[in-house]
């Protein structure tokens, strides 16, 4: 784990992106928090997924790709969304099962919350489902030649699961330009990371396909940035897949519903003191790139978004019931 | 026109799409070089290359994901599961994420899902199955059955060119033993639509696969009899063209739904039960299921023959039928 004090800017990231990346993790946690008092206002008729923790992985991961590159996020990934397009307003509409949401009220919050126009596949429940297809992608990315890479996410209790290994293995294989970040935030729902596997580091996986593997601290966003940019540069070249392990914490329950008792809040604490936002915010501060006027201007710029966001998703129609039916199968012919 | 088996013909439309639209590839456990079990895809590694003609590792949940995630990127898949019993082990990529991505952001996913599929080869509880109920009561999945190698090509295309993910199951009894006339152009039958296989007045044999075979030898003997039988040839269980269905029974007011996948909560029921809500009137026997019995598929050839319909045992049913 970097300690906050000896971190670096990494070359090639200037002080405007720096600063960007920040915009994009303090965005990501007010839109979680606005999501969670929507919830309680019974706005919200379904269940939220905390991204309280996750802002480093979601956003340094998702900073580190390209326009043309494309992801496969899960449910604690909403920096990475945010970042590509997604805007604040359809992610409420999506939660509230507006008519203006990507599901068009047919998906659940993050789930299905994909636009292939913004490099966004949205998620199964069935995780980790989106790791075949981001195989997919990059495959097609080979196929044609082209320098793209795909880049998708999985929690410490999917990469149990055996399309974990059947992707990882047929990626290395096939030596595809796809890049898999495990995010390991030390539950899946209730079950501790010692009931998962045995292993200290699930990254020493990798060695079993023959490809890279690394640990990272997942709560040091300019660690996840330079560590996502460097699989991606192997992934270019031609080089193959890369495992990134990311260590974090889950700082809520699974969903608003879970109190989570089963975490010791002694945990909590310790990693409460290593918030990305916090430690980030200080870094930035002691290079000087960031001070108390930008972040009341920051702050009151992300407010003013929000509060547009919330009111373009509350005034989205919800769906007309006699829709149920449309759009089971697509009708047009494809060219 | 040539004669081609029903292999060949699957094979002619895999060749012909793939020289047709370069985002066309086939993908799947050993059919590269070796041309797949059943060598449906023999030739088309020597013509097209690893690129296009891909074998993969023993994953089908990681390939038939894959296809899912190439489909999305503008790609247009061809897998293969090397038989279709095997296909629960790609199970969720098609029935959680293919079969619903349409509807829940409306983007086309179009893949083609092959295996070879069916009874009839002794070949034991796990390479003879018969899984389309599955497919069919999920939405968002087409479902298709050729009964005959013309059709089997012209759905297969129609299959490549749909923009949804297809379950496309090969009677693997037909591959070798059914020759037909087959135009070498290019050409579709469209999905959804049955075919009339036999015309007649007194008695629809509602079917498809292998069994239309089997439906239309009964029929030929049930002549002698004096019952001439209407056979419907399904081809395409969903969408299921309940109109032609409709239409047959209202015709000769009596059903004999066939089909070698098990009874319950099969095909057969779901037909039995748009029967009996769109043509009850017309009805002057209840609709009758001749299908396998709810047991796994067993191996040893006395079994499966008694497990499996054939032209003898519709002969019987029908007759039972004629005369209620």
């Amino acid at each position: 784990m970097s300690d906050m004090n000896t971190v670096d800017i990494p070359i090639n990231l200037g002080s405007e992106d720096c600063l960007e990346i920040f915009y994009w993790m303090k965005l990501t946690r007010e839109v979680d928090k606005r999501s969670l008092d929507l919830f309680k206002q019974g706005k919200i008729p379904g269940v939220v997924f905390s991204q309280l923790g996750h802002e480093a992985v979601s956003v340094g991961a998702g900073y580190a790709l390209r326009t043309e590159d494309v992801v496969a996020p899960m449910h604690r990934d909403l920096g990475t969304y945010l970042l590509r397009g997604m805007t604040p307003g359809r992610v409420f509409a999506q939660a509230m099962g507006r008519v203006g949401s990507p599901s068009r009220g047919r998906d659940t919050n993050t789930h299905g919350m994909g636009d292939i126009s913004l490099g966004i596949i949205g998620y199964v429940s069935h995780l980790p489902q989106s790791l075949p297809v981001a195989l997919g992608a990059a495959f097609s990315f080979q196929y044609w030649g082209e320098e793209r890479v795909a880049l998708t996410f999985v929690g410490d209790g999917g990469t149990s699961a055996g399309a974990f290994h059947e992707t990882l293995n047929m990626a290395a294989v096939l030596k595809l330009p796809l890049i898999v970040v495990i995010e390991n935030n030390q539950y899946a729902y209730s079950t501790p990371t010692r009931h998962q596997y045995t292993i200290e580091d699930l990254s020493d996986r990798a060695a079993g396909y023959g490809i890279p593997g690394i640990v990272v601290d997942g709560n040091d966003v300019l660690a996840m940035w330079q560590a996502v940019k460097q699989a991606a540069t192997i992934a270019r070249r031609g080089d193959g897949p890369s495992l990134i392990e990311a260590k974090t914490m889950r700082m809520q329950g699974h969903a608003v519903h879970d109190q989570a008792d089963y975490v010791p809040r002694d945990l909590l604490r310790k990693w409460g003191e290593r918030d990305p936002l916090l430690r980030f915010s200080q870094v930035l501060r002691k290079l000087r790139i960031y001070d108390d006027a930008i972040e009341d201007e920051m702050s009151a710029r992300i407010k003013q978004e929000v509060d547009e966001a919330v009111k373009w998703a509350a005034s989205s129609p919800l769906p007309e019931a006699n829709s149920v039916t449309e759009g089971v199968y697509a009708r047009a012919n494809l060219p | 026109m040539p004669e081609l088996t029903f292999l060949d013909a699957i094979n002619q439309a895999l060749l012909q799409e793939m020289q047709a639209d370069e985002r066309v590839f086939v993908i799947g456990e050993d059919v590269a070089a070796f041309g797949g079990a059943f060598k449906a895809t023999a030739g088309l590694f020597e013509r097209f290359g690893r690129r296009r003609v891909l074998d993969t590792p023993m994953c089908e949940y990681a390939f038939t994901g894959l296809a899912n995630g190439a489909a999305l990127m503008g790609l247009r898949p061809v897998v293969e599961i090397q038989f279709a019993d095997f296909v629960s082990t790609g199970f969720d990529p098609i029935v959680q994420f293919a079969s619903t991505h349409h509807y829940r952001q409306r983007e086309p996913l179009p893949i083609v899902i092959r295996a070879p599929w069916g009874g009839g080869a002794y070949a034991g509880p796990f390479h003879s199955q018969c899984p389309e109920a599955w497919f069919v009561h999920t939405p968002g999945l087409k479902v298709v059955i050729p009964s005959n190698p013309y059709d089997a090509k012209g759905l297969l295309i129609a299959a490549i060119h749909d923009p949804n993910p297809v379950i496309f199951f090969e009677p693997k009894y037909l591959y070798r033993r059914q020759k037909a006339e087959v135009p070498k152009a290019r050409y579709e039958v469209p999905l959804g639509s049955a075919s009339l296989a036999r015309a007649g007045k007194d008695l629809s044999i509602i079917t498809y696969g292998a069994m239309v075979t089997e439906a239309l030898q009964a029929a030929d003997t049930l002549v002698f009899d004096g019952i001439d039988c209407d056979v419907l040839d399904l081809r395409t269980l969903s969408p299921l063209d309940e109109q032609a269905v409709l239409d047959s029974v209202c015709k000769t007011s009596k059903a004999l739904v066939v089909h070698e996948a098990r009874r319950s909560a099969g095909v057969g029921a779901e037909i039995s039960a748009i029967i009996s809500e769109g043509a009850f009137t017309a009805l002057d026997a209840p609709v009758m299921r001749l299908t396998a019995p709810d047991t796994p598929v067993p191996y040893s050839p006395p079994l499966e023959d008694a497990y499996r319909p054939n032209a003898a045992k519709i002969e019987t049913a029908a007759r039972d039928l004629f005369w209620y």
